[in-house]
């Protein structure tokens, strides 16, 4: 199931009719904001999508619609293709539900085709629409959801996530989801941590392009220390409501809108945003000082090519992306006197 | 100093809103007022917000005029245009003749609201009707140029942080310094347009003169968001963190959009913040340029301030009635 070579993913995404399935697709995928799904009719049987993420990486996305007829089919006579070759099972539970007990049954059914077909895929579950209960018993709960869903798992060890369309948890789950599915990511996390120790960053993300997921991060010892802990998630949501922002204010689509490079400079610390690779943003913070921030985004611009060797191609062997050797860091620290 | 009137009309979920950042769709929650609210804002220039209850009757009641309308810069009063507004408007005609007569130096502003849920030619129609209604009654009255202006409002848009931008920049006394400080600005840089913000409820207090620019103030204002968004997120106090350098003390902060519009922006002071759309490609390599200009700008900025404050406490000595605390 590892193999890096292997390009397409199969992504079933199920669960109960109105769980909202396609509401989530439509806003990581497809560039919606959160009011804008209230336009989304039932999906019928199995709507398939493409989503190419991070080059390599095409996610096959089957987006099967939750009507109890289409549920019997889909465990019946469509068993075997729906449930061959699957990398992951997404799984929505809506929190509402007024039959927890059916769900869950189904559910049940599900995982069991699931073993019989695809006995490696990893199963993630989205205890969803939890901006609908109470702020004080969400986390409980969730809790409790998330043990009884568990326990009818039939082994399959299960990640889940408590998510909303109206806050960032959302980018949790589906950032979660994709770190799971990117093949070489020992070689580009590798990288990333020798690039963060050379220009003193704080912390470095890789963003997906379009979705604004977090691929990976990089976190320096004092980096660690940050007490908000679900700032990934959040810079996704702020980064992808600006880009709505202005794809709005500059009559385009937003899937064409993006950032070409910010910077931001401010007493605490210092942020570098640039296109890294075709389908990622990096996402650097330095601490403040301005001849090293200009290191830091010249650096950046230099290991920009070595890291779309790692990300594209196995990374040859995994240890040869060529990091620009201190020298170059020297030269660069000199030629940055004017900028 | 602004107070707002009318019954369920909105007037709390538009201060909220605009002065407290609360999201629009959270405002369902909020309660009716029962008694006047006072609020008071600390920014650039200290103002309060009065939230009067819809409800209440002040002129019939053993309110003291004074004390409400004594140190008054602006009245501004909200009417729900999806309601029915006669007796809102009947009611907002009293007042306005009331403080005609005593305190005529006082803006009146009216804002239409709630118009997010009308069509369009039905906004027009209500907005045409309403300023009719409130001018032929002034004009019955003897009043013809009096100082009441309108505006068609909504929490769910942009428009109501627009309309009050209008509001506080009446009340700015030294507006037109500013706004030529930011001319020369702008078209030293080739900016195309440039807003000088009020960082904590987003209202813009001057901008240069050019035509209002609804996309580019949306942009601008966002841009706010997101840069104050990630300061949360990363300025943390700790002792571990360390400057590697040097680096100016005010934040500093540029994006460049997918079509080579830059969006500029850099602090002035605690509570102001430049903004600046340029569309010019050429600007990125010229960024060094554009930086040491703003710099002059806000060098001018804190002078014209640090004046206009010794200008107010002299005005408050000699008793001429000072309207703006």
């Amino acid at each position: 199931m590892m193999d890096a070579r292997k390009k397409k993913r199969k992504v079933l995404l199920m669960g109960k009719s109105g769980s909202g399935k396609s509401s989530m697709r439509s806003i990581i995928f497809s560039n919606y904001v959160a009011k804008d799904v209230r336009r989304l009719g039932a999906t019928i049987d199995v709507e398939h999508s493409h989503v190419k993420f991070m080059g390599n990486l095409t996610l096959n996305l089957w987006d099967c619609g939750g009507q109890d007829a289409f549920m019997e089919t889909y465990l019946a006579s469509q068993r075997g293709n729906i449930f061959s070759d699957v990398a992951v099972l997404i799984y929505v539970f809506d929190i509402e539900s007024r039959e927890v007990d059916r769900d869950l049954d189904t559910y049940h059914a599900i995982i069991e085709a699931l073993r019989e077909f695809s006995p490696n895929a990893y199963v993630f579950c989205l205890v969803h629409k939890m901006d609908l209960i109470q702020a004080e018993h969400r986390q409980r709960i969730y809790e409790e959801r998330s043990a009884v869903i568990r326990s009818r798992s039939a082994g399959f060890y299960v990640d889940t996530f408590a998510s909303s369309i109206w806050d960032q948890s959302l980018y949790k789950a589906w950032a979660g989801i994709v770190h799971k599915l990117i093949p070489n990511l020992v070689v580009i996390e590798r990288f990333l941590t020798a690039f963060a120790k050379k220009v003193n960053a704080e912390e470095v993300i890789l963003f997906e392009r379009s979705t604004f997921l977090t691929v990976t991060s990089v976190t320096s010892e004092v980096g660690e220390l940050n007490p908000i802990y679900d700032r990934h998630e959040r810079l996704s949501n702020i980064m992808k409501a600006f880009k709505h922002c202005a794809a709005r204010n500059t009559l385009t689509t937003p899937a064409s809108a993006g950032f070409v490079v910010m910077h931001t400079k401010t007493p605490q610390f210092n942020i570098f945003l640039g296109r890294f690779t075709d389908n990622t943003y990096i996402f650097l913070v330095v601490p403040p000082g301005e001849a090293s921030y200009n290191c830091a985004v010249l650096n950046t611009m230099l290991a920009r090519e070595g890291f779309a060797k790692a990300a594209a191609g196995g990374g040859g062997g995994g240890d040869g992306f060529p990091l620009p050797p201190p020298e170059s860091l020297d030269d660069s620290n000199g030629a940055n006197g004017t900028g | 100093m602004v107070v707002n009137f009318s019954k369920r009309s909105g007037k709390s979920s538009i201060a909220s809103v605009v002065f407290h950042k609360m999201p629009p769709n959270e405002t369902l929650f909020l309660e009716s007022t029962t008694r006047i609210q006072k609020d008071s804002i600390h920014s650039f220039m200290d103002f309060q917000v009065w939230d009067f209850p819809g409800q209440l009757e002040y002129f019939e009641s053993a309110f003291d005029l004074e004390d409400i309308f004594g140190s008054l810069g602006a009245l501004v009063w909200v009417i729900d245009a999806q309601d029915d507004y006669l007796d809102s408007v009947a009611r907002l005609n009293r007042t306005i003749l009331t403080v005609q007569q005593f305190y005529p130096g006082i803006n009146i502003e009216v804002f239409i609201h709630k118009v997010d849920g009308l069509s369009d030619e039905y906004r027009t129609d209500t907005f045409q009707d309403i300023v009719q209604r409130i001018s032929d009654e002034l004009s019955d009255a003897g009043y013809e140029n009096a100082p009441v202006h309108y505006y068609l409002t909504s929490i769910y848009d942009y428009s109501v942080f627009e309309a009050f931008s209008k509001v506080i920049q009446k009340l700015i006394p030294n507006l037109s310094t500013l706004e030529n400080l930011i001319n020369t600005l702008a078209n030293n840089c080739g900016f195309e347009k440039t807003y000088l913000f009020d960082v904590l409820s987003k209202i813009y207090i001057a901008s240069d003169t050019r035509p209002v620019d609804m996309a580019c103030y949306e942009m601008c204002s966002d841009y706010i968001d997101v840069i104050v968004d990630i300061s949360e997120l990363y300025s943390w106090d700790h002792p571990a963190r360390k400057r590697l350098g040097e680096q100016i003390q005010e934040a500093e902060s540029h994006v460049v959009l997918h079509d080579q519009t830059m969006i500029h922006l850099m602090e002035m002071n605690k509570y102001l913040c430049l903004v600046s759309v340029i569309r010019n490609p050429e600007a990125k390599d010229k960024r060094g340029l554009i930086d040491m200009n703003c710099r002059t700008f806000q060098d001018a900025l804190n002078e014209v301030f640090s004046r206009s404050w010794e200008e107010e406490s002299a005005a408050q000595d000699g008793s001429s009635a000072a309207e703006i605390k």
